[in-house]
């Protein structure tokens, strides 16, 4: 019997189910986590259950206040609001996705390579960072954007280029830092095999910052493509995405609210459930960092 | 005695002088390797300043770059915008052609600039009250809605604020007006929506740093001999607790300038940030390098700044 409590015990103390334990206790963070679910599901639903075309016009509607035909209104060219948020959540969140995803892979692969090298690769590497840190990047994604065409993937591997530099930094501190852990030694002194350190030891151990800096690094995202949208420079009409929604409304605000209230309450909901799962996780993958 | 600190002072000046001489010099091949990435950048893509919907007859198009010296090989271009740089000559401006670069820089400059110290005004000023205020008491409200107020501030971005803020304060209430640049009226909006993330980002920054602060024994030890909360706060921590901030300062600036895109769009400022992002439409060449190199050259200085301030607070930081 005793053997029993002994196995109970171990199985509730792995690294991923401690963390989901105190990440249950942080309310606005799982407020976080359901609203990004919902959002993922309708957008990934939004073709089968839109309820028009995101360009279908009707003209002759022109702008409406909310009603029971249009539950958000319609725009001046008496386009579905709806219809429109839910496929510019799409947008916003592919691009989201997309850039991160670029920013974690650049990221994580730079920041390990200088760690792990160490000495004089890595002061190169890491002083070339900091010469990229300087540079004006925003004003070079409005450039890039300006004259390559206002393209898609252009798009998010501008943003994904932006945004590597941190990644790159944080893994790379985490992986010098490893690097010195007795653990890491009593392992050498084991006579591990080099490539079991790396995949059993350093890497699960870098995991904890890696997620929680994916999750902050969305909103971020999200909001440069939402901010070169907004300036004219991302994502085009007829498509849809927060930032065009945003400024379309801005335009009109004065007699059509409804056109900047709802797609503002979108994408601040959004980036709001991603900080607050970010700082939960944060929390709960490295309970001795502080908040900030 | 004295003369030992006075040779302390000198040798630290001496170094800190010389920390920024290097970084300084360190600067030119940064701006040079900007201008030059911009240069090639710009001018490899397709399209150019003078290709209009209107078919031009041939002769003129070519007498117009002829005028501008685009007719020359690219490299040739190149050398000569440098040329001109040395002598401080941004060159001509293309679309706005009554004017050159430098004056309508010069138009525009002091303009986003104003708004730019305003709105770094209301993010200090906003984001340390809230985050010393918050610091004093965790987990009471006087942590919680000062936080929350600032995770609001974060997740708004600028360009959502600035159209709700014109619709309450402008269009609703008439407190303001909301567009423009003439009346100290016309710049509490674009100040306020401009800095309000960034006072978020303060007010967590402080907070931070200051909590770690006041976790020190050396403050128990202040308090137990009697200081003032005041004394606490202004005396013992905040030298050590807004050392997070001012590194955040470096990052902000380069933040504040992309900012005053959007801001200067929403509230028609005449600022060189509207001026920017219509160059770039209008693929006004010269008129976006000089753009460029002014917020490079800005941006690079608000760091050294920044590095400056942290090596006086912090000494540990000089010898990095």
């Amino acid at each position: 019997m005793p053997d029993e409590t002994l196995n109970t015990f171990e199985s509730g103390t792995s690294l991923g189910m401690d963390a989901f334990r105190r990440l249950k206790k942080n309310k606005m963070a799982l407020f976080g986590l359901a609203f990004l679910i919902f959002v993922s599901v309708i957008a990934l639903l939004t073709p089968v259950i839109a309820p028009y075309d995101y360009a279908e016009q009707q003209l002759w509607l022109g702008a409406t206040p909310p009603s029971g035909d249009h539950w958000l209104g319609t725009d001046y060219l008496g386009r579905d609001l709806l219809t429109r948020i839910m496929y510019g959540g799409r947008v916003s969140l592919a691009v989201g996705l997309a850039a991160t995803s670029v920013a974690l892979l650049i990221g994580v692969m730079y920041g390990a390579t200088a760690g792990y090298l160490g000495g004089r690769i890595d002061m190169a590497m890491m002083r070339f960072v900091d010469i990229m840190y300087a540079l004006p990047f925003t004003i070079f994604v409005i450039i890039l954007m300006v004259f390559f065409g206002r393209n898609f993937i252009l798009l998010f591997f501008a943003i994904g280029a932006v945004e590597w530099l941190t990644m790159a930094r944080i893994v790379r501190g985490q992986v010098l830092s490893l690097k010195e852990k007795e653990f890491i030694e009593a392992a050498v002194s084991m006579g591990v095999r080099r490539r079991h350190i790396i995949t059993r030891h350093i890497i699960p151990n870098t995991l904890g910052p890696i997620i929680v800096y994916t999750t902050l690094t969305i909103p971020n995202v999200m909001l440069l493509e939402a901010f070169l949208s907004f300036l004219g420079l991302g994502v085009q009409a007829p498509m849809s995405s927060w930032g065009l929604l945003i400024q379309d409304g801005a335009k009109q605000m004065e007699e059509y609210t409804w056109l900047i209230i709802f797609p503002s309450l979108a994408l601040s909901l959004t980036l709001f459930s991603l900080n607050f799962l970010g700082d939960g996780l944060r929390d709960a993958l490295d309970p001795r960092a502080s908040k900030d | 005695m004295v003369s030992f600190i006075s040779i302390t002072t000198s040798v630290k000046s001496a170094h800190m002088t010389q920390l920024i001489l290097r970084r300084l010099l360190m600067g030119i091949p940064v701006l040079l390797a900007i201008v030059t990435l911009t240069f090639f950048l710009v001018r490899l893509a397709p399209g150019g300043p003078f290709d209009s919907e209107k078919a031009v007859p041939p002769e003129i198009k070519k007498q117009i770059e002829a005028h501008y010296n685009l007719d020359a090989p690219l490299y040739v271009q190149y050398f000569d915008y440098l040329k001109g740089l040395t002598r401080g000559d941004l060159g001509p401006s293309f679309t706005n052609s009554s004017y050159t670069v430098n004056e309508l820089i010069r138009m525009s400059f002091p303009v986003s600039l104003e708004l730019g110290c305003y709105a770094l005004i209301v993010a200090l000023f906003f984001g340390l009250l809230a985050g010393i205020t918050a610091s004093l008491a965790p987990n009471s409200y006087r942590d919680y809605v000062p936080m929350t107020l600032a995770m609001i501030g974060i997740c708004v971005p600028n360009f959502v604020l600035g159209p709700l803020m014109v619709l309450v304060f402008g269009l609703e209430l008439k407190w303001l007006p909301v567009a423009g640049w003439d009346t100290v009226m016309h710049k509490i909006l674009p100040a306020l929506t401009l800095g309000a993330m960034y006072a978020a980002y303060v007010a967590r920054l402080s907070r931070g740093g200051m909590m770690e602060v006041l976790s020190n024994d050396f403050i128990r030890t202040a308090r137990a001999k009697g200081v003032s909360e005041a004394g606490v706060v202004l005396r013992h921590s905040l030298r050590g607790g807004i050392t997070p901030v001012v590194s955040f300062l470096g990052p902000a600036a380069a933040g504040l300038v992309s900012g005053s895109f959007v801001i200067e769009t929403i509230f028609h400022i005449p600022g060189l940030g509207q001026n920017f992002v219509n160059s770039a439409l209008n693929r006004d060449y010269t008129m976006i390098l000089g753009t460029v190199l002014v917020y490079a050259t800005l941006i690079y200085l608000l760091n050294l700044f920044v590095d400056v301030i942290q090596a006086v607070l912090d000494p540990r930081l000089r010898n990095a």
